[in-house]
């Protein structure tokens, strides 16, 4: 009997992570908004921003999780899809500017007047339309994944190839928005964003409000990734990771179960860029740049890929790590920590710090049911019933 | 004979006289020649300053120069113009010789744009006889530039008398620009002078041929019109030929970089992300040999480089060694796993250079035989472009040999071919490896050596090159060294061939798309080894 998809995907762990990331949501924006700044329980207005932008990273983290360590497709370029997502956002609120621009345009963003431009590229269209931008942000990056998942994986194109190529992809659109003339405000990208949804981006309830979501957009996609994981989909996902000639040969379209997860996890890369610039005030081309896609490759690592928590956890300890340490005088260290950890990691800790956990706990379990049968053993014959042939612990 | 006997020009006035001689008339005409620099009006003094020209004066020369540098004098009273030589001294204008009494109502005869132009047009006409090669050769050129008129029978004269082939080329195309711009020169003459341009072909002669003035008689246009397609064609064909040049040149950096990385593909099937660092590497070899040359033995420096090629070798290809050692080797058959950790390496290594040598880009010279040109065509050609050419493809044919006659060349191959059963053939795989890994890093060292020449060197130099070489890598295909050869200068041409009309960043990015869609059709690069894998 097949249990209902949600409960299946839910088990013990998943309702924890869910519930510790609800009361985040409720807790942080609660205390930030109710609490005097002098009561020892306040959070600060920067401390939102800042666990907001690693609930958006998590959020990438997941979706890189989703691909590689259940499907085995490395994206060293899923930092383009994030960017896409943010650079859609960033046109909405740029559009909302209006005429409090510097040069007052009140169509035309500011930077399109610098250029002498004179009217609204015909892309921009729309943008002014919130639940237009919002369909964009799923869009353009599941579109671009789309087209050259399409491409990649009809022709076979696999591991450390298809590792490559994703990052050549990052790299020409990084090259491609740094230029002026591409429309999208070149080397300065988009920012001096004024209100979303008529309020105020600087605000302090807006920026709670954005927190809300950010974590409510994390337990979502979380949720969806356990659904996936959990179902027959899922299992034939993890069948072309372990083995993918063999499931072809068992007659699955490996390609389209490829595309498919690759698509999706490409769209919720772009929510994730679109929850995030708002917090963090800017988008520009650097967020396109190979690093930024590698470093978040290293977050699932280090929290455990295939383990969808420990993605989301990976995102949180490296970049409260890396704020850490690049905020102090170990600011030129953080390289060497990072670079470290990169190397730590895939020689030590493959299965990462939730994948470890899982591991012992695993283990230990085993240990306590082989401790118990063998108890049962000698007990059954210490009565000296013929104990029946000891059967290993499934 | 008069002869005025002073400053530079006596030379120069002396072979004036030599060639055409002197006469009373020729006095007579210096004189109410020089009677319009009195008048202080500008089309006055431009009008005198051809008319000086043309009155074959062996004075022509120093009074046009004393214009020129302000030192021409004239009296209203007298009516007379004086020079003032560099010594201080006030000379008649007319005959060259001291002043017998200089007026007290001196004053400079004044210039303007237009004066100046007519200036520098005697000029040209009057030194194109000058002793001095160089001094000829720029004269042909103003007159080629002025088109004066004035000029023709100056130009005839020095055509003739001309030995030297380059200046006699030049004083004849100077001839002919005049000849299509002089309004009363015959048809015929002026054919043959678009067919001088015809032959000169150079971008000059076409703003010449395109810029004809009213007038021209038809045929001469008709003519001028072909002559035009013709050379614009010949300069389409040299601007293929100069983009060739720069493809090739972008082409054999991308070879360096990219080879070491194909055969550490090839061998091991895992992407070494720190491979540009190894190029970087190579590249502070060269800087701290430079350094220490120049800090004991500045005698030495134009032998750094060849000093440097062997350390930067052996440094960065025991960087390699010690990187496959200590942890690559323990991931072997987790190609993704790798890439992360050669990445970490990478940040390491940029990390530790930026802490020892700032994050500053580095001074590395260029020794004297590689700074320079020459041209060839309408083309430039730069030693140091032209040096790394030879060294890439020097240690491409190298490389070649050795994977072709030594053993550890043939074990390698046999890895690349079939792990399995190379083992099993009592191939020692790991050692293969790590020698191989040493060498693919050691090569990129090289190719450090040979970028400091013309990139600069910074911890982030080996960021710029990883990308375009993995390109070449995927492009090219791996187990064959050729693959990544075509790669590397397929991609360097299209690239400098795609700059012109999309730009040098778009074109990256074409190329990029373009790759993309490569694979589509070749999974596995243009030279994949064929074999029974289905996953290779």
């Amino acid at each position: 009997m097949t249990p209902f998809p949600l409960t299946r995907a839910l088990d013990r762990g998943a309702v924890v992570f869910i519930a510790l990331l609800a009361a985040i949501a409720i807790i942080v924006p609660a205390l930030n908004l109710l609490t005097p700044p002098s009561s020892p329980f306040h959070v600060s207005t920067y401390y939102v921003a800042l666990f907001g932008k690693y609930i958006c990273y998590a959020l990438l983290a997941l979706s890189i999780d989703l691909i590689w360590g259940y499907c085995g497709i490395l994206s060293l370029g899923h930092g383009a899809f994030f960017a896409l997502g943010g650079y859609a956002m960033g046109m909405y609120l740029m559009r909302q500017i209006g005429g409090r621009g510097v040069y007052a345009n009140p169509i035309l963003p500011d930077f399109m007047v610098f250029l002498n431009w004179s009217e609204l590229p015909l892309y921009w269209y729309g943008f002014q339309s919130f639940p237009y931008a919002m369909l964009m942000v799923l869009l353009v990056p599941g579109a671009l994944a789309f087209v050259f998942g399409w491409f990649a994986f009809r022709s076979r194109v696999t591991g450390v190839y298809l590792s490559i190529i994703t990052q050549a992809l990052t790299f020409a659109l990084m090259l491609a928005f740094f230029r002026n003339n591409f429309g999208f405000g070149g080397n300065n990208g988009l920012t001096d964003f004024k209100d979303i949804l008529g309020f105020n981006v600087q605000a302090q309830g807006t920026r709670a409000a954005l927190f809300a979501t950010s974590a409510l957009a994390l337990i979502l996609g979380f949720v969806i990734c356990r659904v996936i994981v959990t179902s027959k989909l899922g299992k034939v996902l993890i069948a072309i990771r372990d083995a993918e000639t063999r499931t072809r040969f068992l007659g699955y379209r490996v390609e389209s179960y490829k595309l498919f997860v690759f698509t999706l996890s490409a769209c919720m890369a772009g929510v994730a860029g679109a929850l995030y610039v708002p917090q963090v005030g800017i988008i520009n081309p650097s967020e396109f740049s190979p690093a930024n896609s590698i470093e978040a490759v290293i977050w699932v690592a280090v929290g455990g890929r295939g383990t969808l928590v420990g993605a989301a956890l990976g995102a949180f300890v490296v970049n409260y790590a890396k704020t850490v340490f690049t905020s102090g005088m170990l600011a030129p260290y953080w390289l060497f920590l990072l670079g470290g950890m990169f190397v730590a990691v895939t020689l030590f800790l493959p299965r990462g710090i939730v994948g470890t956990a899982n591991y012992f706990m695993e283990r230990r379990r085993e240990n306590h049911r082989a401790q118990a049968s063998a108890a049962a053993e000698s007990a059954a014959a210490e009565d000296g019933v013929a104990a029946p042939a000891p059967r290993p612990a499934e | 004979m008069r002869v005025v006997r002073h400053g530079v020009s006596s030379l120069i006035v002396m072979l004036w006289l030599v060639l055409i001689g002197t006469s009373a008339a020729q006095a007579q005409d210096i004189e109410s020649a020089l009677s319009g620099f009195t008048a202080d009006s500008f089309a006055d003094t431009d009008s005198a300053v051809g008319a000086v020209a043309r009155s074959g004066s062996p004075l022509a020369i120093p009074v046009i120069e004393a214009l020129q540098e302000g030192r021409l004098l004239f009296s209203t009273q007298q009516k007379r113009v004086y020079v003032r030589d560099r010594t201080g001294a006030v000379l008649d204008a007319a005959t060259g010789k001291p002043a017998a009494a200089v007026p007290t109502d001196l004053s400079p005869v004044r210039l303007n744009n237009r004066v100046r132009r007519a200036i520098d047009a005697a000029l040209g006409g009057l030194t194109l006889l000058s002793p001095d090669p160089g001094r000829r050769l720029d004269a042909a050129r103003a007159v080629f530039k002025s088109k004066d008129p004035n000029a023709i029978e100056a130009l005839v004269a020095a055509i003739k008398k001309e030995t030297n082939p380059n200046i006699r080329q030049a004083l004849i195309e100077a001839h002919a620009a005049v000849v299509l711009f002089k309004p009363d020169a015959s048809e015929a003459e002026k054919i043959e002078a678009v067919a001088v341009m015809r032959q000169r072909g150079d971008q000059d002669a076409l703003g010449l041929l395109s810029s004809l003035p009213e007038g021209t008689p038809d045929g001469v246009k008709r003519t001028a019109q072909d002559a035009i397609a013709a050379i614009q064609t010949n300069l389409a064909m040299w601007s293929g030929v100069q983009n060739v040049w720069y493809g090739l040149s972008l082409g054999s950096v991308l070879l360096l970089a990219a080879i070491g990385l194909a055969i550490t593909f090839g061998v091991m099937g895992v992407i070494n992300m720190a491979h540009g660092e190894m190029v970087m590497l190579g590249a502070y070899t060269t800087f701290v040999v430079q350094e220490l040359i120049r800090a004991h033995n500045p005698a030495l420096f134009d032998y750094s480089l060849p000093i440097a090629i062997p350390l930067a070798f052996i440094v960065a290809g025991a960087v390699g060694i010690l990187i496959e050692r200590g942890v690559i080797r323990f991931l072997y058959g987790r190609p993704l796993e790798t890439l992360l950790a050669t990445w970490g390496i990478s940040l390491i290594l940029q990390q530790t250079v930026r802490t020892v040598f700032g994050p500053t880009n580095k001074d590395v010279g260029n020794p004297s035989w590689m700074s320079g040109a020459f041209e060839v065509g309408y083309i430039t050609i730069t030693y140091n472009r032209l040096w790394i050419i030879v060294f890439t493809m020097t240690i491409f044919l190298l490389l070649l040999a050795m994977l072709r006659f030594t053993h550890l060349g043939l074990e390698m191959r046999a890895v690349t071919q079939n792990r399995a059963m190379a083992a099993s053939m009592g191939i020692r795989t790991s050692r293969v490896d790590a020698l191989t890994f040493g060498l693919g890093s050691g090569i990129a060292g090289l190719a450090g050596v040979a970028l400091s020449q013309i990139d600069n060197v910074s911890p982030n130099l080996g960021q710029g090159y990883i990308i375009d070489s993995f390109m070449v890598v995927v492009f090219g295909g791996v187990g064959n060294l050729w693959g990544t050869l075509v790669g590397a200068f397929t991609l360097g041409i299209a690239n400098k061939f795609l700059e012109p009309y999309a730009g040098a960043v778009l074109a990256k990015i074409a190329i990029l798309v373009l790759i993309i869609l490569f694979i589509q059709k070749r999974p596995r690069g243009l030279f994949a080894l064929k074999g029974r894998a289905i996953e290779a």
